[in-house]
């Protein structure tokens, strides 16, 4: 089976691994199985290339220098975030993408600056019970500082949200965060129609978006929310850079994040004016080489085309999904949606009653890479009544034969236990 | 490159299927205390009665991977029955073996300081079947797991410790 359905839907596995110097090198005497792509993406040698390029010909300091190579890096810089906005759909990309730290720095940045001036004792968030620790725990900081009250979505035994509620939730509700694709069950979440009852209810929209942007094509327009985060180091870019995107008559209304140098027009001993958009959020030295690196990666995705990127995941997922229960039946259960068309191509499973840490232990020795925990999602590991799941995650770069390994060496992983 | 023979040795799978002192100690009157691995999401509960300067029951509870599980079951049979002192040694010279050895493998950082350097100096042959855990320092990231139960059970010493002096004074 492995192999038959590699170049189906524009992406042909076998040619574009060979992007991936990583891939290429041997775990343990085994050919390097990468399943952790959930927690983060290999690169692929044209962003490592742009931005080694960047660094060898072209580094300065970027919007102070009038050289050229100063010019030049700023240039470079300001193209790769209007590659970014572009490649979300954002209508003002060079006003709305804010570079951050990853995700995480940017939901922070949404419960300081947005949360901070429009949050008041007695109001209240709505969550859901599928966030990652990124999109509750700020949440929580500020409820305890503002005294708001979280709610939560709950969620049903296939991981899908139970929205019957979400009027009667709303309620008095300022702000919705909600996570585009759980990085646990895979849930593609109706984050539009979320949205547009938490509008009619007079809340903003916060969407996680770290797992879904790399997987899946996305347009923040049809998404309806106000503000959404990512990680570029997810979608094949570098570690140190997310992004922030929010409305620009939302993001003109805030005030500033964090406080320095860049996010300022002026400074005088009685105070400052802050800078416009987008460098107003941007304190400090940006991460330049990291944001060349990001623009690199939405280069490659758009090459290959998301539409496609998606496809081949649904495929893979499907026979990742089928295989698993046609060899091991009962002994293996899939937490999440059954039909690979509602999630993306996350795998956390349960095996027998191995521990996951085990599981990964021993799946190590045949070269192949899984996540083992509580996938910083303990609220969710609570409603699932474990305290952690082994999780297997494609991207692009996966195939059957990936699988077909997986399989392979978790029945090894059986017979080790007895 | 550590095999999985290292991690994983016989003794160590027999306590994983076969824990044991499993359960909860009703308590009070036992000292009840847990231990978290927020690494992984362990957690361990650990019950003892101390009294007469001994450790005279322990009952271990709680889930977690093999290796935590089984260093569990191997600490509470190592130590029921046993003086309180004698215990608080074989707590220092275990968690010494999971950074004597650490120390000596080339290149990689020792993720456990060493208590006491008397504790370098305990001979682990003393450590009896305890002793097949010492595999483990050969993978790092599973260290936190065989230590868990013995993090939990030296601040259940001090927890009853501090509450018999409370009683006396």
């Amino acid at each position: 089976m492995a192999g038959l359905t590699n170049v189906a839907h524009g992406v042909d596995v076998e040619v574009l691994k060979k992007d991936f110097p990583l891939l290429a090198q041997e775990v343990n005497g085994h050919p390097i199985t990468y399943l952790d792509s959930a927690a983060s993406s290999q690169r692929p040698r044209q962003v490592l290339d742009a931005m080694r390029d960047y660094e060898e010909t072209t580094h300065a300091n970027v919007h102070r220098g009038v050289y050229g190579i100063a010019e030049e890096a700023t240039r470079r810089f300001e193209a790769a975030r209007v590659a970014v906005g572009r490649f979300i759909g954002a209508p003002t990309p060079a006003r709305e993408i804010l570079f951050a730290k990853n995700a995480t720095e940017g939901l922070n940045l949404v419960a300081h600056t947005w949360g901070r001036t429009h949050l008041r004792s007695g109001d209240a968030i709505l969550l859901t019970e599928m966030e990652h620790h990124a999109n509750i725990v700020p949440w929580q900081m500020l409820a305890e500082e503002r005294n708001l009250t979280i709610r939560w979505i709950p969620i049903d035994d296939d991981g899908a949200l139970i929205l019957d509620d979400l009027d009667r939730l709303l309620d008095g509700v300022k702000l919705v965060g909600v996570t585009c694709m759980s990085n646990v069950l895979g849930t593609l979440n109706p984050v539009a129609e979320i949205a547009r009852a938490a509008h009619d209810a007079g809340a903003v929209v916060v969407a996680d978006a770290a797992q879904s942007v790399p997987h899946l094509p996305t347009d923040v327009a049809t998404l309806g929310c106000d503000f959404l985060a990512f990680s570029a180091h997810k979608m094949l870019g570098p570690t140190g850079i997310g992004v922030l995107w929010g409305r620009d008559e939302l993001l003109t209304t805030l005030p500033p994040f964090l406080g320095g140098g860049e996010m300022i027009l002026d400074v005088r001993k009685e105070g400052f004016t802050p800078n416009d958009l987008p460098w107003r959020f941007e304190a400090g030295t940006p991460p330049i080489t990291e944001a060349i690196g990001l623009g690199a990666a939405v280069e490659y995705l758009s090459a290959i085309g998301m539409d496609s990127v998606r496809a081949h995941e649904i495929s893979l997922t499907s026979y990742a999904m089928r295989t698993l229960t046609e060899r091991f039946g009962d002994d293996i259960h899939v937490f999440g949606p059954k039909d690979p068309a509602h999630r993306g191509g996350v795998i956390s499973f349960a095996f027998r009653d191995i521990h996951p840490h085990d599981i990964s232990q021993i799946l190590d020795q045949y070269g192949v890479c899984v996540r083992a925990g509580h996938h910083c999602a303990k609220p969710l590991m609570r409603r699932l009544g474990v305290n952690a799941t082994a999780r297997a995650s494609f991207a692009l770069y996966n195939d059957e034969s990936d699988v077909d390994t997986l399989v392979d060496a978790l029945a090894e992983t059986g017979a080790f236990f007895g | 490159m550590a095999g999985l023979e290292d991690l994983y040795r016989e003794i160590i799978l027999d306590h994983y299927r076969s824990p044991r002192n499993r359960g909860e100690l009703p308590s009070p009157p036992a000292q009840r205390v847990e231990g978290f691995n927020p690494l992984c999401g362990d957690e361990i509960v650990v019950t003892l009665e101390v009294s007469n300067g001994a450790v005279t029951d322990i009952k271990i509870g709680g889930t977690g991977c093999s290796i935590s599980q089984s260093s569990a079951s191997l600490m509470s049979a190592a130590v029921k029955g046993k003086p309180v002192a004698e215990v608080r040694d074989l707590i220092r010279t275990f968690k010494g073996m999971m950074s004597i050895h650490e120390s000596t493998l080339p290149g990689q950082d020792t993720p456990e300081e060493a208590e006491t350097t008397e504790a370098q100096l305990l001979d682990v042959n003393s450590l009896g079947e305890l002793a097949a855990l010492q595999g483990v320092v050969k993978f790092p990231v599973r260290i936190k797991c065989a230590t868990l139960s013995w993090n939990t059970l030296a601040q259940g010493l001090d927890e009853a410790e501090s509450e018999s002096e409370t009683a006396s004074a």
